[in-house]
């Protein structure tokens, strides 16, 4: 198969999806109890005017399939409307809170990758040696810590008892050293789960490389052993670390959702936490759409790059 | 001790010859059904046994090609279900995990007295109460204490002993993993072998289903769905299941596609067994050992997210003693400076899904020795 079908392919199996994925959060409001009136004017008593009007604004009248498809036509221009509990634009405010979650899930991921891809090459290549198994040991504590705990334990440590860095983010612009500075202890809280995995699949794949022929015929060609691994099998065995990044993106979502709300840091995640908290639906309904289709994107994305780097993989 | 017996041999129809490990075995076919453990200690030469401490450290470490080849070797066909909890026995790490939950298990069980109460009376199903405080009655002690002998884990905000709420705490989390996931296994279980099998138009409905959810994150599904059901255990539970069958449908689903094209699929479809009989006899006692694994690693993330969802006000009502919840005030009183509030619950956490984690690894290793036990894409989701 080409590459150019491969990838028509990969998109007709993805627009189903994103079709359901847009049927589900559209749904969410008229699955609350009650009437969906009720979640879109914030739970308060409005006068009938009011009521009419949003009933209007989103065609509450119209049968069920008729909204859903007045809705997506809105979704398409980014149009949510207002949310009832703030009164400001839905797509501005998640507009506005999605750099600062960017930036922490980047700099997490980065985090995980340095962490985890030497860690991982070193754990195979000492198999079975007390690095491999300090390795092991290390990534199952990373998996099996809370993040929600270790954040607060690192706060607790370097923000309360000796003081390094700040307990709330400081009022300064996004990309500015003061911030960056802060970011440090989200970005460990974030990044460390997502080490440990990255270590332990990368380790596992490296395994399965280097019993291939090719690292042999390398060897007795008389490679240096740094160079075999490095050039040769780490390059095969980074892949299953790149097909991971859809799945390594929702869970640093789950992630920032926590982290955030911990370190007050203004992103995405809190603002979820905090609409949910408030029943604020119009802002829970474009979150929740906006992290679907990301990662159903990624993972069409990750499967394309997939196919270009490793040809076998278009069948 | 051969309760689960090969494939074979199950049903009405004897089937023999057909499993390609018998077929590697020609003089083991017949004799699978007397006892495995023998049929395991004959098959193994001695040296296996000479050298067990480094094949004990591959097959926990994860089996490279070499160990898995010299697994097969070493292991007939019957061992496969006996010598399962045999080699778990050996791995001492997944031992040392499963004495972490047994013994929490007991302590949660035990933490105060479980009385059962109708109208008329009171039946006391267990009189041990481990916990010296009712763990929701505040102020046995000044708030926010630091520990000490009356209250080892100090005591929150509310003057509660934190020891208490701790031991009780278990209760919550243990519970909510187990039952979340056994009902996740049976959503998730059925799901999957019928779309496995029969294929088509029901598959591509399951699946494209599966894809949408897959689409949000597990906690953030979780949220959604607390959001519409409100709070409360039961509700957690079904937020915890609608996330979790997925990737039980899933990946059964495809362990049923090979499945379902081996000889003895075809051979009991040939003789007329209906879909049901060999969804359930055949393919998926076949199918089933990595939904095996993937749910004893998800024990672990269930009870992640359940905390998670304490921590956020979104699981349990807040002043439940769930590990958690506990921690949900945890950030004020960390900033007061009240450092045992967050660090018991925490470790307690941490401990629980550490050594679910090793039994999980044990588990694979012990069913599954040729998959790769650190393939940890499982245990995001």
């Amino acid at each position: 198969m080409s590459l150019g079908r491969y990838v028509l392919t990969r998109i007709s199996v993805a627009v189903p999806v994103l079709l359901g994925v847009t049927a589900l959060t559209f749904s969410f409001i008229h699955a609350l109890p009650g009437d969906p009136i009720d979640a879109l004017v914030g739970f308060r008593s409005v006068s009938p005017a009011t009521e009419a009007s949003i009933r209007a604004e989103y065609h509450l009248d119209r049968p069920i399939w008729e909204q859903y498809l007045l809705w997506v036509r809105n979704v398409l221009v980014l149009e949510f409307g207002e949310s009832p509990i703030t009164g400001r634009n839905v797509a501005a405010t998640v507009g506005r809170r999605l750099p600062a979650t960017l930036a922490l899930g980047g700099a997490a991921w980065l985090l995980a990758l340095a962490i985890g891809v030497p860690t991982g090459i070193v754990a195979a290549v000492r198999r079975g040696g007390p690095a491999d198994e300090l390795s092991r040991l290390a990534a199952l504590a990373g998996i099996a810590t809370p993040n929600f705990w270790l954040g607060l334990v690192l706060l607790l440590i370097f923000g309360v008892r000796l003081g390094w860095v700040r307990v709330i983010p400081p009022d300064a612009p996004l990309a500015s050293l003061a911030m960056a500075k802060f970011m440090l202890l989200p970005t460990i809280t974030l990044g460390t789960a997502s080490a440990a995995f990255v270590t332990r699949l990368l380790r596992s794949s490296m395994l399965a490389e280097l019993d291939a022929a090719y690292v042999r015929t390398a060897r007795a060609k008389g490679l240096r052993e740094r160079t075999v691994i490095l050039k040769h099998v780490l390059r095969n065995a980074l892949l299953p670390v790149v097909t991971i990044t859809g799945l390594q993106l929702a869970f640093l979502i789950d992630g920032a959702v926590v982290v955030e709300r911990i370190f007050s840091w203004p992103g995405m995640g809190r603002l979820l936490v905090r609409s949910i908290l408030q029943r604020d639906y119009p802002v829970i309904q474009a979150g929740v759409l906006l992290i679907g289709v990301s990662i159903v994107l990624a993972n069409l994305l990750v499967d394309i790059v997939y196919a270009v780097l490793d040809p076998r993989i278009r069948y | 001790m051969s309760d689960r017996q090969p494939t074979t041999d199950r049903g009405r129809i004897r089937i023999v010859g057909f499993d390609d490990a018998d077929s590697d075995r020609p003089g083991d076919a017949t004799s699978s059904d007397d006892g495995d453990g023998s049929l395991a200690a004959t098959a193994e030469p001695p040296a296996g046994r000479t050298d067990r401490p480094t094949a004990d450290t591959q097959s926990r470490t994860g089996p490279t090609a070499g160990a898995s080849r010299s697994g097969t070797a070493l292991e007939g066909p019957g061992s496969r279900s006996a010598g399962s909890w045999q080699r778990f026995r050996r791995d001492r790490t997944a031992m040392a995990g499963l004495t972490i939950i047994v013994v929490m298990a007991v302590l949660a069980v035990f933490a105060r007295p479980i009385e059962v109460s109708t109208a008329e009376y009171t039946m006391t199903l267990q009189p041990v109460s481990l916990a010296p405080y009712d763990p929701a009655q505040p102020f046995v002690g000044p708030a926010n204490a630091p520990p000490s002998w009356d209250h080892p884990f100090g005591t929150d905000w509310a003057g509660r002993d934190q020891f208490s709420r701790v031991l009780v705490g278990g209760r919550y989390t243990l519970t909510v993993g187990l039952v979340a996931v056994s009902l996740a296994l049976g959503v998730g279980i059925p799901l999957g072998a019928i779309a496995g099998y029969f294929g088509g138009w029901v598959d591509e409905i399951i699946m494209r289903l599966v894809d949408v959810l897959y689409a949000f994150p597990f906690l953030i599904l979780a949220i959604g769905t607390v959001a519409i059901l409100g709070r409360g255990f039961w509700k957690l539970v079904v937020a915890l299941v609608v996330t979790g069958w997925i990737g039980y449908a899933r990946l059964l689903r495809g362990e049923v596609l090979s499945v379902r094209e081996r000889e003895y699929v075809t051979a009991a479809r040939a003789l007329g067994i209906p879909d049901r009989t060999i969804i359930r006899r055949h393919v998926v006692p076949n199918a089933i050992t990595p939904v095996v694994v993937q749910a004893t690693l998800n024990v672990g993330t269930v009870v992640l997210t359940a905390a998670a969802l304490g921590f956020l006000g979104l699981g349990l009502e807040a002043d439940t003693a769930e590990w958690g919840a506990m921690l949900s005030r945890g950030r004020d009183s960390l900033l007061q400076g009240h450092w045992h509030v967050t660090v018991f619950p925490g470790i307690a956490i941490f401990l629980f899904v550490l050594a679910i984690n090793l039994v999980g690894d044990g588990v694979n290793d012990a069913l599954d020795p040729h998959r790769d036990a650190s393939d940890d894409r499982r245990r995001m989701r």
